[in-house]
């Protein structure tokens, strides 16, 4: 019983921790690389999730400056993660840029054709 | 926490679905629930941030790269037990170790009292600006930001150069690809 009280109180680190491993199970056992590219961005949501969540105080209102507002959710983790989120989606342009040329090259998005057709050669 | 519920559930069938148009939708779905998420936990510049970025510029670059390549993906052609196995492992330690955070919305923790807390008190009197987290990204984290935008125009350029390598003059999708780099 206090295992399931101590789960519910943490239920944000659980989703955080499952989104986790699920991002990083879909990066190594699929060989699909457009497949692998969002498994990666699984896992970088998972740590939007793990650094937004302790942030937040209950009865805290958006970090915004105003009057009659006294509680104020932690703003720290809003600006890092802004910044994640928007060089993962350049990461994730780059990555998809790559797919596209390897495609070109050797008519397969498999990693393991891919790399069959490389020991061929 | 329905949301956060939900989000799981579509992750479980973004690992089994192997059509990757119902993937990459699902992904657009995903970044909205995200999004929503953020939005309950108090974070609505992030949350309009991963609703514009998110769900719809990485949906449109992974459309875009679907079209150009295959839509669907291979199936498995080897084991998958062990891969499952390290996961569901990993993931009983790494509850096992969250066991001893702080709860969830507490004001008292470690991670309130410091840093942010000075940001909030002290955001009026250095820059004047009501929104405390455009005052951190662009004024106190200013050079962040910086990096940050030339991180962006780096990635811009690779991306320029990958598709437009050996195609010669008649790359029309590149531009687009382009385009959606700068704009975020």
């Amino acid at each position: 019983m206090e295992i399931l009280d101590q789960i519910t109180r943490h239920y944000n680190y659980v989703i955080t921790i499952f989104l986790m491993i699920a991002g990083v199970y879909i990066v190594v056992a699929k060989s699909n690389m457009i497949k692998t590219l969002i498994g990666l961005s699984i896992f970088q949501a998972s740590v939007y999730l793990l650094y937004l969540s302790p942030g937040k105080i209950i009865g805290g209102t958006p970090p915004i400056i105003g009057e009659g507002y006294e509680v104020y959710s932690n703003p720290l983790p809003h600006v890092l993660i802004l910044t994640a989120i928007v060089v993962g989606v350049a990461t994730l342009a780059v990555g998809l840029a790559l797919v596209v040329r390897i495609h070109e090259a050797f008519g397969s998005i498999e990693e393991d054709e891919v790399l069959r057709e490389l020991e061929h050669e | 926490m329905v949301l956060l519920t939900l989000m799981a559930l579509i992750t479980l069938a973004i690992v089994r679905v192997r059509n990757l148009f119902a993937v990459v939708a699902l992904t657009g779905a995903f970044s909205f629930l995200m999004a929503s998420v953020m939005m309950v936990l108090d974070a609505v510049d992030v949350a309009m941030t991963e609703a514009s970025v998110g769900a719809g510029i990485s949906t449109v670059l992974m459309l875009g790269a679907l079209y150009l390549t295959k839509s669907r993906e291979a199936p498995p052609r080897f084991s998958q037990v062990i891969p499952v196995v390290v996961a569901v492992g990993v993931g009983a330690v790494l509850v096992y170790g969250s066991l001893e955070l702080p709860g969830f919305g507490l004001a008292d923790t470690p991670v309130n009292t410091h840093v942010g807390e000075a940001y909030i008190q002290r955001v009026m009197y250095d820059a004047d600006i009501p929104n405390v987290v455009t005052a951190v990204l662009a004024s106190y984290r200013g050079y962040d930001t910086l990096g940050e935008t030339a991180v962006i125009f780096t990635a811009g350029i690779g991306v320029l150069l990958l598709l437009s390598r050996g195609r010669g003059e008649d790359s029309q999708a590149d531009g687009g690809e382009e385009g959606g780099g700068d704009a975020s």
